[in-house]
């Protein structure tokens, strides 16, 4: 009777998300002359989660909210900004105060800007990081096998930031999540500007570190390799999620995707149609009732501008338009 | 008339060439791809094609004129990284206006708030300085534009809308676009002709 239950309880937590966003919202404080304050909100009603042993990808509008999304649960934010919602990890409340505790340990972070290296610092240290002297053998033993399989010549440890090219820091920056031990990963753009095979070997990496049980979130621009390697794919717009599709929705030119946003989005692709829809994502303040993707909308109704569209759960995916079924 | 890289070889160490003998001409209203492995020196080449680095054997030359090293830049470099192009401490609309007063209809076309330029910015998303550092390089003194993997960091409705502006202003300006992409699709979709590095290059 108790292995059984003991066993009910790992499966459970085997099912139970790792990382859960719910209700996020986000704003940052903006002083204007004087004592003058306003609030600029970019994030609203956001909520996401990501499994043990899964890739989730982020892709979406740029500016949209993806690195702040990130930086969110890092705990990296300006101080001027304001934070609302929960985020749960490991079924537990994550708080400031943890974030800071387990931040570059237990939750890794591959940065999207590249400014995030330290700019007067050679490269293996900021690979390795701080690691205690007894170790420093092995992870550097560990960081000239990762360089290697990464096509780094081994002179390249010893130069700083600046002498890299852009595949190469790139490349550098996410080896250093591969060399963390980290239970969640979060990869800001690990990929742009990388050659055919560089892109290929790093989506591997992504996928052993989530066949080691890893939880992967992998914010991308690059659909067609995120595709190649995620479970399931969130599409944020304007601060928000608007559908979470499964990778077979984007087959048949996209026909089984929910949101006419993720549509425009896959249509947008070169090897797609390279179609631009007119106008541009809102500033969530413009957007004070009704579908965020209104304006832009060629399914829009009366009933889109008025409330905003709650989530359906359509075919193994979530969306967020009245004008899905 | 042309940008023309002649002989050009360079080095940043010395014994340690990352070009050599590099032959390469952009004619102006062409837009010309430029692909190669990742470290094999694209953005090398762009820099001393635009004329930030000078300490190249070679000449870069337009209609048979070196380039002028002072007044505006007519071969205006655009990287795939904004925010390293521009100054942290100085507000987006006095970054924007550096060079010349950026007319409207060209903010307007890139989708450039107004609320944008009171901020700083690391305040901004890549995407949205991107359209900035774009907006900035595309004046009437352009002659010639070098885009290196300038839409990697942007969504692809972005990356569309960014190309078919890009595109309609450098055939109204006659301007001749080098593009450097590690993206094979986007390549066909821009370019009137494609050079590979390696091919033009004899380092070894
Ligand atoms: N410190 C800040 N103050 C005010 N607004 C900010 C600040 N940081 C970011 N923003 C705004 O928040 C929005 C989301 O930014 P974020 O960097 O998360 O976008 P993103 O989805 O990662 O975009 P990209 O794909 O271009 O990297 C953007 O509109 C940006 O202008
Ligand atoms: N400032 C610098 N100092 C020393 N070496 C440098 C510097 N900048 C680049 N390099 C070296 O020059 C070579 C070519 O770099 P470059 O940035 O031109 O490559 P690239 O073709 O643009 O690559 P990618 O596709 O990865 O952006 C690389 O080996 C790089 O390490
Ligand atoms: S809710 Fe209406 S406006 Fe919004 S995406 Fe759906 S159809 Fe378009
Ligand atoms: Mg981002
Ligand atoms: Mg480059």
């Amino acid at each position: 009777m108790r292995s059984k239950a003991k066993i009910c309880t790992e499966e459970n937590k085997k099912t139970e998300a790792l990382l859960k966003v719910k209700d996020l919202s986000l704003s940052f404080i903006q002083y204007a002359s004087g004592l003058r304050q306003t609030e600029l909100k970019v994030i609203s009603d956001l909520s996401i989660e990501a499994y043990s042993g899964k890739i989730l990808a982020v892709v979406g509008s740029s500016g949209s909210g993806k690195s702040l999304l990130a930086h969110a649960i890092l705990g990296i934010l300006p101080s001027n900004a304001i934070l609302n919602g929960r985020i749960e990890y490991d079924g537990k409340e994550l708080t400031q105060e943890k974030k800071e505790e387990i931040r570059g340990k237990e939750i890794a972070l591959v940065p999207q800007s590249t400014t995030y290296l330290d700019p007067l610092m050679r490269v293996s240290n900021q690979v390795i990081g701080c690691v205690e002297k007894e170790n420093e053998g092995l992870m550097k033993k560990v960081q000239r096998e990762i360089f290697q399989k990464y096509d780094l010549k081994p002179n390249v440890e010893r130069m700083f930031p600046h002498e890299l090219s852009g595949g190469m820091t790139r490349r550098v920056l996410v080896s250093t999540a591969v060399i963390s031990s980290a239970k969640l990963v979060i990869a800001d753009e690990p990929t742009p500007g990388l050659d055919e095979k560089t892109l290929n070997e790093t989506l591997n990496y992504f996928k052993d570190m989530a066949n080691k049980g890893c939880a992967v979130i992998i914010i991308t621009h690059d659909i067609e390799a995120a595709l190649k390697i995620s479970d399931k794919i969130a599409v944020f717009y304007a601060g928000t999620v608007l559908e979470v599709a499964n990778v077979e929705d984007f087959k048949n030119n996209g026909e089984n995707l929910r949101h006419p946003y993720t549509r425009a989005l896959w249509n947008a692709l070169p090897q797609n149609k390279f179609q631009a829809i007119k106008g541009h994502q809102p500033m969530q303040d413009e957007v004070t009732d009704g579908c965020i993707f209104y304006e832009r909308c060629s399914k829009k109704n009366v009933l889109c501008s008025k409330g905003i569209p709650q989530f359906k759960d359509v075919n193994g995916g979530v969306v967020r338009c009245n004008n899905v079924s | 008339m042309c940008l023309k890289g002649e002989n050009i070889s360079f080095g940043y160490k010395r014994n340690n060439l990352i070009l050599n003998n590099v032959n390469i001409s952009v004619d102006r209203g062409e837009v010309l791809g430029l692909i190669g492995d990742s470290g094999s020196g694209k953005s090398t080449l762009c820099k001393i094609l635009a004329g930030y680095e000078n300490n190249h054997k070679g000449n870069v030359i337009i209609d048979g004129k070196k380039v002028p090293s002072k007044g505006y830049n007519p071969v205006q470099l655009v990287f795939q990284h904004p925010e390293k192009a521009v100054n942290p401490k100085w507000k987006m609309k006095d970054i924007l206006n550096e060079g010349h007063i950026v007319p409207q209809d060209i903010l307007d076309s890139f989708g450039i708030k107004k609320s944008w330029l009171n901020r700083w910015p690391n305040e901004l998303s890549g995407g949205e300085l991107q359209r900035f550092a774009l907006a900035r390089s595309l004046s009437p003194e352009t002659k010639f534009l070098i885009a290196d993997e300038i839409t990697t960091m942007v969504d692809a409705i972005t990356q569309a809308q960014i190309w078919n502006i890009v595109l309609d202003i450098v055939k109204e300006l006659n301007i001749g676009v080098l593009v450097v992409s590690h993206e094979k699709n986007l390549i066909n979709k821009l370019c009137d002709n494609v050079v590979y590095l390696d091919a033009i290059n004899s380092v070894n």
